[in-house]
């Protein structure tokens, strides 16, 4: 075996060859990056919970109600539509625009009911005070309803809550057998920040939440932990290999050494989520929303959350105890 | 040194070529037409992609309940009749909240116990005695009892929606229980459009009794009332109707009816239009071997008296009795060719054994499917290249082996989807492409490892060995953190939420494969073919 400078076409393209940036020191700007969001959402939140009840703008999954999606032969009139359902006896429904322009979509919503006798009126007397009172055509192909009883609405509700607690709760013990439980905890407070911080975002943009939607955090909860335990996995071999190192300097080097492959994949992946937004059609908006804005603050978490959280439960116990600030290397690695 | 990679290649080549063939089957030809055609028969599109109806429904158990308990409380009262035990009355207090319950007043100390064992002999199998006191005895349909009659009425319910479905004639119609034990029913029809006509079918004539008339027709219910003395008896009740299929639901009379129906929708086992000897088109019908006994016996001791065919709580038909009918006869009125082929419909596919309520209905026109499919393909081709050609200029040499890997990944997702049931929806297209920005991770941590292990100067080969072993524990971490809140998803959400956990799941599985495998197999025959000393592009 010999030594030799490596030939010029056989250095890679590489981003962050030699990065030594303290992570660290910088987690006061993070707390105060996290916090104004976090609370920008909250706020938000509270604004929409004051005017319409709930915390986020509900999507007919969970709401309940009638939701009507027509497209007209030709350029839709907003007004001449709401004058026709009124005329029909519906003063209260919400009509807007829909899709991509120049589609002559509208998304016509009705309240819910208060029981199911009546479920499928409300479409029915839409169609029809649309045929009595208003010229364009509908193009019957081009349809779409949604009409949700309160019933099922609810059971909805309770089955997103559900997998959502359920799902956090089986990535803290599968990361409590694999490491120990306190970087268990840390990458779940990483997560819980996460979704706050989205589903604020979804309040700030007056979005609504689907079922979808919950199907993307779901995800981005699955991807947050991801990126957290790559982290993670390189503290914990960095740990068993060190002897001189204090904590911080572990964690800080840990963090250098898997930006490059953590920039890459949350970039990659990124891309696709945004090709997803751009070209994905309206149905998928929200989906896609959620996951644009969920990459981009999981991929933050990790750095910004879950390490220093790591660092300071250790520096507590160390005073509390006097000992210095080791993390126990956790379990050995299965190689 | 050189490995023997051949039957590694083998397997490799295998799995490309099995699920190329789950995708396109055997298509006609080569052409873009008929590899569409070839797709699109493999594999299943969800209704958000195809267009169609989705509905829920709830089975009203309590009915089917409250009419075996109303059979019951007929029988007790009959049996008590017989035995000269006296009674006030027997009743069912609050048959609304507590359709198993039912009372027996008055009963006098001295027949208490004669009483109790009477009830006990014939009802203790199936209902719970209760009381035997002052005031009086209650009887509870036991709960196991209870519940597979509960159970027993929705597969009934289905069976039943199952066949007038048919009569629409969908493809791959799904009649399914839905919900966990709450007695709901999930209905999807793909290509519908038009759901008026598909609930009408459904749900119109939910509930089918044939009853023996007491009196009527009365102008209003004060008439009907004193015609029965002014209270109406516990075995009778008051129903409004037209009396006559052909006549306008503005004529609206008050029959006074045996509560207890003569027969019920489900003892039809068949019925026919058909023209009688004068020309009148009737519906000729056939009863169950059971219910034409029962049908026998009650119409043989009421000829020249009327019975009422009660559909969803109204009178439709009220007809005389003219002769003793076993378990063949036949509905006379005035009946347009329509309200004929209707009638015989309806009773010919059996009446469904309680009513159904929606709770939820979905409808997706066909054109609006075929634009998710149009945007998902696109997004998903979009995303693709952009990653395909982002590893090239990243690892150079290497992204080809990453890009191979990327493809049979897409491969082996769709091979899957092309062999199981599993519908793709538009949520699952998007699982798709997450897959592809997901899965590519893989890559990235094992040539980041072997790009830190060449700076550590190790050769090529040795790089390749320590920067696979370092990574495999990350990339199985991550998988599986993913791969659980995807199965949490699958446990937990509806239709298409399902389709994107499947999508997710699989291809991070079959990430597991490529990644790791396939891989490796590509960097070692490229690894056998290199000079010593020369180093891989990465």
């Amino acid at each position: 075996m010999g030594l030799r400078p490596r030939r010029r076409e056989e250095i890679p393209v590489e981003l962050f060859r030699s990065v030594n940036i303290d992570w660290l020191g910088k987690k006061w700007y993070f707390l105060c990056f996290s916090l104004i969001f976090s609370v920008a959402g909250i706020v938000s939140m509270g604004q929409h919970w004051a005017s319409i009840g709930s915390p986020v703008p509900l999507g007919v999954d969970f709401r309940g109600g009638t939701e009507v999606q027509l497209q007209f032969v030709q350029t839709p009139d907003i007004g001449a539509i709401r004058q026709a359902v009124a005329a029909a006896g519906m003063k209260d429904a919400k009509i807007q625009p829909y899709g991509e322009a120049g589609a002559h979509q509208v998304l016509i919503s009705l309240p819910e009911q208060k029981d199911e006798t009546s479920l499928d009126a409300g479409r029915q007397q839409i169609v029809d005070a649309l045929h009595a009172h208003y010229a364009n055509p509908i193009v019957p192909t081009a349809t779409k309803v949604d009409v949700v009883g309160p019933t099922v609405g609810k059971q909805l509700e309770k089955q997103a809550l559900g997998a959502t607690l359920l799902s956090l709760l089986g990535m803290l013990v599968y990361l409590w057998f694999r490491f120990q439980l306190i970087y268990g905890v840390a990458a779940v407070v990483a997560v819980f920040h996460d979704t706050l911080i989205t589903i604020g975002f979804f309040a700030l943009t007056n979005q609504e939440i689907s079922l979808t939607v919950i199907a993307a955090i779901l995800t981005l909860v699955g991807y947050s932990m991801n990126d957290t335990i790559v982290v993670f996995d390189r503290i914990r071999e960095n740990l068993r290999l060190t002897r001189k190192e204090t904590l911080p300097e572990v964690v800080n080097r840990s963090i250098n050494q898997t930006l490059s492959r953590t920039v890459l994949t949350s970039g990659l992946t990124f891309l696709t989520v945004l090709s997803l937004f751009v070209f994905g059609g309206p149905v998928l908006r929200g989906f896609s929303f959620a996951l644009v804005v969920g990459i981009l603050i999981g991929t933050y978490s990790s750095i910004a959350v879950a390490a220093p959280m790591l660092v300071a439960w250790q520096e507590w116990r160390a005073q509390r105890g006097g000992g210095a600030s080791v993390l126990p290397a956790a379990k050995r690695a299965r190689v | 040194m050189k490995k023997n990679l051949n039957g590694k290649i083998a397997l490799i080549v295998a799995v490309l070529l099995v699920c190329v063939y789950g995708i396109l089957g055997v298509p006609a030809g080569v052409s873009g037409k008929a590899l569409t055609e070839a797709l699109t028969k493999r594999i299943h599109l969800g209704l958000d992609l195809r267009g169609g109806a989705h509905l829920i429904l709830q089975v009203v158990v309590s009915e089917a309940v409250n009419a075996e308990t109303d059979n019951a409380a007929q029988r007790i009262q009959q049996d008590l009749k017989t035995a000269n035990l006296s009674f006030t009355q027997v009743y069912k207090p609050d048959a609304k909240s507590h359709p198993d319950a039912i009372r027996i007043d008055g009963v006098s100390a001295a027949n208490a116990n004669a009483v109790r064992s009477l009830l006990e002999t014939k009802l203790s199998n199936e209902y719970d005695i209760g009381g035997g006191t002052e005031s009086g005895f209650t009887v509870t349909m036991k709960m196991p009892v209870r519940q597979a009659l509960e159970k027993k009425t929705v597969s009934q319910a289905i069976e039943t929606i199952r066949d007038r479905v048919d009569t629409l004639g969908v493809s791959e119609p799904v009649i399914q229980e839905y919900g966990l034990g709450e007695n709901q029913i999930l209905v999807e029809l793909p290509g519908i459009d038009d759901l008026d006509r598909v609930k009408s079918i459904i749900q119109s004539t939910a509930r089918l009794e044939v009853h023996a008339v007491v009196g009527g027709p009365f102008q209003d219910e004060q008439a009907a009332l004193a015609s029965v003395g002014g209270t109406l008896p516990g075995d009778e009740v008051l129903v409004h109707g037209s009396g006559n299929l052909a006549a306008g639901s503005e004529t609206d009379s008050i029959w006074v009816l045996q509560r207890v129906s003569v027969v019920a929708g489900s003892d039809f086992r068949s019925a026919d239009p058909s023209t009688d000897q004068n020309g009148l088109r009737n519906v000729t019908f056939t009863l169950t071997n059971e219910a034409g006994d029962r049908f026998w016996e009650y119409t043989s001791a009421n000829i020249g008296k009327s019975m009422a065919v009660v559909m969803s709580g109204r009178v439709k038909e009220v007809a005389n009795i003219k002769g003793a009918i076993r378990d063949r006869g036949e509905i006379e009125g005035t009946f347009s060719p329509d309200e004929v082929m209707m009638l015989s419909k309806m009773l010919r596919t059996g009446a469904l054994p309680a009513s159904l309520e929606y709770l939820e209905d979905r409808t997706v026109g066909a054109s609006l499917g075929g634009d998710s499919i149009r945007q998902g393909v696109t997004a998903a081709v979009v995303g693709v290249l952009v990653v395909m050609a982002f590893m090239l200029i990243y690892y150079r040499g290497a992204g080809i082996n990453a890009d191979l890997a990327l493809f049979l990944n897409l491969v082996i997702l769709l091979g899957f989807l092309g062999y199981s049931s599993a519908t793709l929806t538009l949520p699952g297209i998007a699982g798709v492409i997450l897959t592809i920005g997901m899965g590519v991770d893989s890559n990235v941590l094992i040539f980041e490892r072997i790009r830190e292990e060449i700076r550590a100067g190790k050769a090529a080969s040795a790089a390749v060995d320590q920067g696979f072993a370092h990574a495999w524990i990350t990339i199985v971490d991550t998988h599986v953190t993913t791969i659980v809140s995807a199965a949490f998803l699958f446990l937990f959400g509806t239709g298409p939420v399902k389709g994107f956990a499947t999508t997710l799941t699989i291809g991070l599985l079959a990430n597991l494969f490529t990644a790791v495998f396939v891989s490796r197999v590509i960097f070692d025959a490229h690894l056998n073919k290199m000079e010593p000393g020369e180093m891989v592009s990465i």
